[in-house]
């Protein structure tokens, strides 16, 4: 239950502020880093802040707190705390609550609220942040008394990380903050009547699992972020070395089953490998886990895998049948459904549908992009490669949003779960810097890299001053094309080439790093990304890297929105054919 | 896909402030439409019960379902559409009825055995208990007199078997499992 923290003086039976108690509890949690901003209504609180062993990271922006916590919570499992101010800076971390809340990432956001007495008046800073949350928020409380704090905090603790996990606000008033009481804390297991975080999987849906598996010809397994999240990874592994299944991953579900396993055919959907998607649309058998079908991995959901019986295992039974009819629910927790699942599923080898993947697989290949000589141009996609050779893939990658994302995606290969953190749900830009400062925070040995566009870096760049600020160390990559580039890929393909309000000038970022007192690195050249890399590497404190790729190059393969998965737009061209394609072009390494 | 039909549910929550918004905003960002929307007091204390009408088809009512159970604050969810049950709404109905129609409204009133409740020589209000469809019938039969004003509640239901909800810690139907 609660880890003792050796630093805490036992102060239950005190009499203590609400401020303090906020401390005492979050410590309590395990709570030993937080993002936040001040202000009038949650000063109190920062004010007993400091008799409490608990680093705090002052942001640039409530946005950042927001999405630090998130980044803590995904690299760590565990629960990231945000601290806001009332009104504009409880608003403010609005978008970082429903990045959370759509990619279902522990967090708990700690609120300043007006003095309870003024609730209502339209009061100096006064939002409804408790209203203006409920859709983006798995729970959130209003506490008003000094003695609901410690109990409303363990609770919204509990929420956020048990069951299909979720970000948890909790806004407390400025008089509930001053106010004391004496302070109590609870260890026992929190039972709430109406909340069941656990499911336990039914017998006869096992069953029919089995047998669908069983007598499966063409099976794929899709690994959603609910595999990594139940820690699933080792027995996925061996049920799919048991069962030699092939496996696809979500965006989200990326590194919770090694890239580089023989089984693994990549990630599947929108921007997924070709092979991956026409695999789907030919199995027979889909067994998808800790995923939830979202439009972007389906596309036309008429045309969607009809050849395929479906076993869905999921935690949250409110995905079931949301958007794919399924035939085998199965409701749990991915781990306990696989073990569940493992001692009874056969060896199999399936030399022909392992063949038949290998010889599509085999056709796309010659697409690829990295497979390309290097022509003088840098691409976004061999920056991308080369920073996965060059990082040996062990790099704690944060992806903000847009073509570098599905660019990451595609070539930066994920052998370990945790290892890629990036806004799958709501896509919100401008997410990764500050999660990545999170993530630093939780994992301090690791290398930490940002891969971001220049559009989305823009969005929280003033989070760089909170790196100089922390003296963390951090590496941007910013994938420069000048262009808010997927919403341009989109204008070329969809809206007749005209680029509206895609054009972006950005400031000189390597003077942008140095007037913070940072690293500022600029590359050109593919032949240049291996120093840059490897400067970036040494360099102590953050480093900035300007990589200023091609404009106008576009991700592909990719499913339109809503046509049939199998209906992908390939790569134009190939070497020694006639179509057009920039990549193709000899050029000259000037 | 099953048909669409018109489907109850009872919704057990706990009595806390802003469990109705919360409720409310589920079935708005769900785009779940809702028909009518009751709540009230139960016998238990810190318990109430809603009454949700609303148009869907089976898998439809099993998301609303999973996704009512999904709110911390509520403890029990039952569809009861397709179980016998009891289901009533109030209407208070003001019609126009000078001396002479008076006989005859009082009378259709005997038929849909509701009551005059107050009367003024050109008008009278007449409150009607029943099922949806009996008030409607009423209400179409009235309308040739000039309604002047109509209030209905929600429906509000009620099973005719004694269903024991262990509303303190309710054990999770089977259909919270098995969606399918
Ligand atoms: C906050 C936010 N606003 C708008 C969008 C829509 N959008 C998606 S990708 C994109 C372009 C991103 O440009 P950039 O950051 O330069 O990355 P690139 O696609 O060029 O790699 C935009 C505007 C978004 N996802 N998030
Ligand atoms: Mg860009």
């Amino acid at each position: 239950m609660t880890p003792a923290n050796p630093k805490l003086k036992n102060r239950i039976g005190e009499s203590l502020s609400g401020s303090q108690i906020i401390w005492e509890a979050l410590v309590r949690e395990g709570v030993e880093v937080c993002f936040g901003y001040p202000g009038g209504a949650i000063m109190p609180a920062y004010d007993a802040m400091i008799q409490y062993p608990i680093h705090h990271v002052l942001t640039r922006h409530e946005q950042g707190a927001s999405h630090m916590a998130d980044g803590y919570a995904r690299a760590s499992g565990q629960v990231g705390v945000c601290i806001a101010t009332s009104g504009p800076g409880a608003t403010n971390l609005v978008t970082g609550i429903a990045t959370a809340m759509l990619d279902s990432i522990p967090m708990v956001c700690i609120t300043g609220q007006v003095p309870s007495q003024l609730i209502g008046s339209d009061a100096f800073q006064e939002t409804d942040i408790t209203g203006c949350t409920i859709p983006v928020t798995k729970h959130n409380y209003l506490v008003t008394e000094p003695e609901q704090i410690a109990p409303t905090i363990r609770e919204a603790f509990y929420i956020a990380r048990s069951g299909r996990p979720g970000p948890v606000v909790v806004d407390i008033t400025k008089d509930a903050q001053q106010k004391s009481c004496v302070f109590e804390w609870s260890d026992e297991e929190i039972v709430l009547p109406g909340y069941r975080p656990d499911y336990a999987p039914l017998a006869e849906q096992l069953d029919e699992a089995v047998d669908l598996i069983k007598n499966a010809k063409r099976p794929i397994l899709f690994s959603g972020y609910g595999i990594i999240k139940s820690q699933a990874t080792e027995t996925l592994k061996k049920f799919i070395e048991t069962t030699n299944i092939p496996v696809a991953c979500t965006l989200l579900g990326l590194g919770g089953f090694p890239a580089t396993h023989p089984r693994n055919l990549g990630m599947m959907g929108m921007h997924g490998e070709t092979w991956v998607n026409k695999a789907i649309q030919d199995a027979d058998l889909i067994i998808a886990v800790g995923m939830r079908f979202d439009d972007r991995v389906t596309g036309n959901l008429k045309t969607y895998a009809q050849n395929a019986k479906k076993i869905h295992i999921e935690l949250d039974p409110a995905e079931i049948n949301k958007n794919v009819r399924v035939d085998v629910p199965i409701v749990g927790d991915a781990r306990e459904v696989l073990e569940a699942l493992m001692p009874r599923v056969e060896n199999c080898d399936r030399p022909d549908w392992l063949a038949y993947i290998d010889e599509i697989k085999g056709g796309s290949a010659v697409r690829d992009i990295k497979n390309l000589p290097d022509l003088g141009k840098l691409y976004a996609a061999h920056v991308i490669h080369d920073l996965y050779r060059f990082t040996e893939g062990k790099a704690l990658v944060v992806t903000d949003v847009g073509q570098h994302q599905m660019w990451e995606a595609q070539y930066y290969k994920h052998d370990y779960p945790r290892k890629l953190l990036t806004s799958g749900g709501l896509g919100t830009m401008g997410f990764a810097l500050p999660a990545a400062i999170g993530a630093k925070f939780a994992e301090p040995d690791e290398s930490v890299w940002v891969i971001c566009g220049d559009g989305g870096f823009q969005m929280t760049a003033a989070e760089l001053s909170t790196c100089a600020q922390e003296g963390i160390k951090v590496n941007v990559a910013i994938i420069n094309n000048g262009f808010l580039g997927m919403v341009r890929q989109w204008q070329q393909f969809f809206y007749g080439g005209r680029y509206v309000a895609t054009p972006l000038l950005s400031p000189d970022f390597v003077k942008l790093a140095d007037a913070h007192g940072l690293t500022g690195l600029r590359v050109e050249k593919r032949s240049e990304v291996e120093a840059a890399v490897r400067t970036a590497e040494a360099t102590q404190g953050t480093v900035v890297i300007d990589f200023r790729v091609e404009q106008e190059d576009s991700v592909y393969p990719m499913v339109p929105a809503g046509a049939d998965l199998h209906n992908m737009i390939e790569r134009p061209g190939k070497p020694g054919g006639s179509e057009h394609n920039p990549i193709f072009e000899t050029g000259k390494d000037d | 896909m099953s048909q669409s039909v018109k489907r109850t549910f009872a919704v057990f929550v706990e009595d806390k402030p802003g469990v109705l918004n919360r409720v409310a905003s589920l079935f708005r960002r769900r785009s779940f439409n809702i028909d009518s929307l009751n709540v009230g007091a139960t016998h238990e204390a810190g318990v109430s019960r809603m009454t949700i009408v609303c148009d869907a088809d089976e898998d439809k009512a099993k998301r609303i379902e999973a996704n009512l159970y999904k709110m911390v604050n509520v403890l029990w969810v039952d569809d009861i559409t397709h179980k016998q049950s009891i289901n009533r709404v109030l209407a208070l109905i003001k019609v126009n009825c000078n001396r002479e129609q008076r006989d005859e409204v009082l009378k259709i009133c005997d038929v849909f055995r509701a009551r005059a409740i107050d009367m003024s020589p050109d008008r009278v209000t007449i409150e009607i208990t029943g099922p949806q469809d009996k008030v409607e019938g009423l209400v179409s039969v009235l309308r040739p007199f000039g309604i002047l004003e109509l209030v209905q509640t929600g429906t509000v239901a009620m099973t005719r078997g004694v269903e024991k909800h262990e509303l303190a810690h309710p054990t999770v139907p089977a259909s919270r499992n098995s969606a399918a």
